[in-house]
């Protein structure tokens, strides 16, 4: 029996995780499409699909009783409101704001949530779902130093939350390059880049590490981690073999989305909601239901 | 333009010459620098990383010294010249800001691409909050037509900006573009017009009075026109120009002059020149910081880097996108092997 979940915020990334969760999970079921506005797009849409909806946000959630899983997509300060809350009602949160009340949690690092023990975890940013993976790669090889991570997203998908916080964003993102991708010193950057057609969402990042790398596991550890990072966002692609320089490892990735509901260049936005739904689905296995199931789309 | 005007000339030398000493400036280069300019009267200069506070990075170069060390050298030698800084949200955080006004920065230069000043308000805002002026810089200004830069400088007064900046920082202008963007804002705007220009084209100082004479109040310069690509506008030749013209620019010529001579000439690791990959720069309209970056990856893979940079240019990479020099330079490594294969 599908786990049922409530996603809370009715925007683009609301509505793109519902959409996924549709088509692609076994384990997750919508029992619930919350937001605050009546005018919501979001909301039509969702009733369209015949998903129950409503506008009665964080109050609807908390009185549904079969509701276990909690996806917010609201914004930071009000997830700080709904996380004590939805403890109180024993419900698992999975937050995809910056507000980082749990710890983070990169799917392709921790595939079952092993070591996550709290009943509220964090999706840290975009930007940290697309280079941590890597970051980890290089340094389950060997010690680094040091991480760098430039992400350029398409500037027509950076939204008023990403703007309007942009020093979250890159404080968030190096912060989880170290307690999640291992490495010791951490540095992000964020550029937005408004080329119209768009360009699609890249990141590169740089790791030093603490003595000369050994090339060839470094490769296979990267490879290897593309593959896993690709078994939930489809669109992930190495741009070029790991490039070598003295102590310094460089990356590329690039993140096509989709296009459940965002735009193809929207990657940055898909790989948001694709680690979600692979975190509240480990978490619905974790729960033990649907365990025979097997996960979603692979 | 018969009545003497005053122009306010800042100095940048020491963020924006970074780009030429590859981040490698000594805290007695900076203490040497900052003194001679204060002796030729300059009203403000600029201390930072060449890509602004937190700009030490394998994606832009490694500063010799922190934001903080490069501060402390500046302020150290000065009474009556202000110190700047600048911060490009995306790169550099609050908390650089922050100590940026603990070591005596009182002039807060807030740049972002002519198409994104939004992403300046936190930034702005903390400035305001911190009792500093606020500079707003729009990069990249030849990418966009006159109103979207019109536009997005309205949104940087509205963040509080005391003056809003257009910013050749492809050196690719030309008069008339400068002219147009300047007179617009000049226009609808209730704050200063400033200029920053580069001279991949060999029109900085051209570009510079363009926009003098359409009303910007303040522009920038550097000593020897030390800076990213073919430079920037040279402090001491706009300053003899700007007498010559009658403008009032509170320079002291010889002084300037000297600075420029007996201090910058003997730091400099080459001289500014446009050379072919400098004037690539400005005909492909890519970010002049690019080019010694360019450089480095065109030697390492045995290519021409003009090709690079007009790749670049073709794509409208936007500034802070070094990472994509390496990436199309890889690019057409495989391309060229390919076609050797054939």
């Amino acid at each position: 029996m599908a786990v049922k979940v409530a996603i809370l915020g009715t925007g683009n990334i609301g509505t793109d995780l519902l959409i996924k969760i549709k088509r692609k999970s076994r384990l997750l079921e919508v029992g619930l499409f919350a937001g605050v506005d009546p005018a919501s797009e979001g909301i039509a849409r969702a009733g369209e699909m015949g998903i129950p909806t409503s506008t009665r946000s964080i109050d609807a959630v908390l009185e549904d009783q079969e509701i276990r899983i909690v996806f917010d997509a609201t914004s930071a300060s009000a997830h700080l409101r709904h996380a004590p809350l939805l403890r109180g009602a024993g419900k698992v949160a999975v937050d995809l704001t910056p507000a980082a009340v749990g710890p983070y949690v990169v799917p392709a690092v921790d595939p079952e949530l092993k070591n996550v023990l709290e009943p509220n975890i964090n999706m840290v940013t975009c930007g940290g779902q697309a280079t941590i993976p890597m970051v980890f790669a290089v340094a389950r090889t060997a010690p680094v130093a040091y991480a760098e991570t430039v992400t350029t997203i398409p500037s027509r998908s950076a939204g008023p939350g990403t703007r309007a916080n942009i020093d979250e964003f890159t404080v968030t993102t190096a912060k989880g390059a170290q307690v999640i991708g291992g490495a010791k010193r951490a540095k992000a950057i964020i550029i937005l880049n408004p080329a119209d057609p768009p360009i699609l969402n890249r990141h590169t990042i740089y790791t030093v590490l603490e003595e000369e790398p050994d090339r060839e596991a470094v490769t296979a550890s990267v490879m290897d981690m593309v593959n896993t990072v690709r078994g939930y966002v489809p669109g992930y692609r190495l741009k070029h073999p790991p490039v070598f320089d003295g102590k310094k490892v460089t990356v590329m990735v690039e993140v096509e989305g989709a296009g459940d509901f965002l735009p193809k260049y929207a990657g940055n936005l898909d790989i948001m909601t694709c680690a979600a739904l692979a975190a509240g689905e480990a978490i619905a296995r974790k729960m033990g239901e649907g365990r025979t199931q097997g996960g979603g789309r692979a | 333009m018969s009545q003497k005007r005053r122009i306010r000339v800042i100095d940048t030398t020491l963020r924006d010459g970074s780009h030429s000493m590859s981040h490698r400036y000594r805290a007695s280069d900076i203490g040497q620098v900052a003194a001679a300019l204060e002796r030729a009267g300059l009203d403000t200069i600029e201390v930072s990383h060449g890509d602004g506070l937190g700009g030490s990075s394998i994606q832009y170069g490694e500063g010799l010294l922190t934001d903080q060390e490069s501060l402390r050298a500046a302020k150290e030698v000065l009474a009556h010249t202000k110190l700047a800084v600048l911060l490009l949200p995306g790169i550099g955080v609050k908390e650089d800001l922050e100590m940026a006004r603990r070591e005596g920065a009182r002039v807060a230069r807030i740049a972002t691409h002519v198409t994104e000043a939004d992403i300046s308000a936190q930034h702005m805002a903390l400035a305001k909050q911190a009792g500093m002026e606020v500079i707003g810089f729009l990069m990249m200004a030849h990418m966009e037509a006159p109103a979207k830069v019109l536009e997005q400088a309205k949104l940087m007064e509205s963040y509080g900006a005391d003056v809003v900046y257009v910013v050749d920082s492809a050196g690719a202008m030309l008069p008339d573009d400068v002219r147009r963007k300047v007179a617009l804002l000049r226009e609808g705007l209730t704050v200063e017009v400033g200029f920053h220009a580069h001279n991949n084209l060999g029109l900085a100082i051209g570009n510079t009075l363009a926009a003098i004479e359409e009303g910007a109040a303040v522009v920038d310069g550097c000593l020897a026109g030390l800076g990213a690509g073919a430079g920037n506008t040279p402090t001491e030749v706009l300053a003899a120009v700007l007498d010559r013209l009658g403008y009032e620019t509170g320079i002291d010529l010889w002084k300037v002059m000297d600075a420029a001579e007996d201090v910058l000439r003997p730091l400099m690791p080459r001289p500014q020149v446009i050379d072919k990959a400098a004037l690539s720069l400005g005909y492909a309209g890519v970010y002049s910081s690019f080019m010694l970056h360019t450089h480095r990856a065109a030697e390492r893979l045995g290519l021409d880097p003009r090709d690079i940079l007009v790749e670049l240019g073709r794509r409208r990479v936007v500034g802070g996108q070094e990472d994509m020099i390496v990436d199309v330079a890889l690019e057409l490594t495989q391309k060229a092997v390919a076609k050797g294969d054939l």
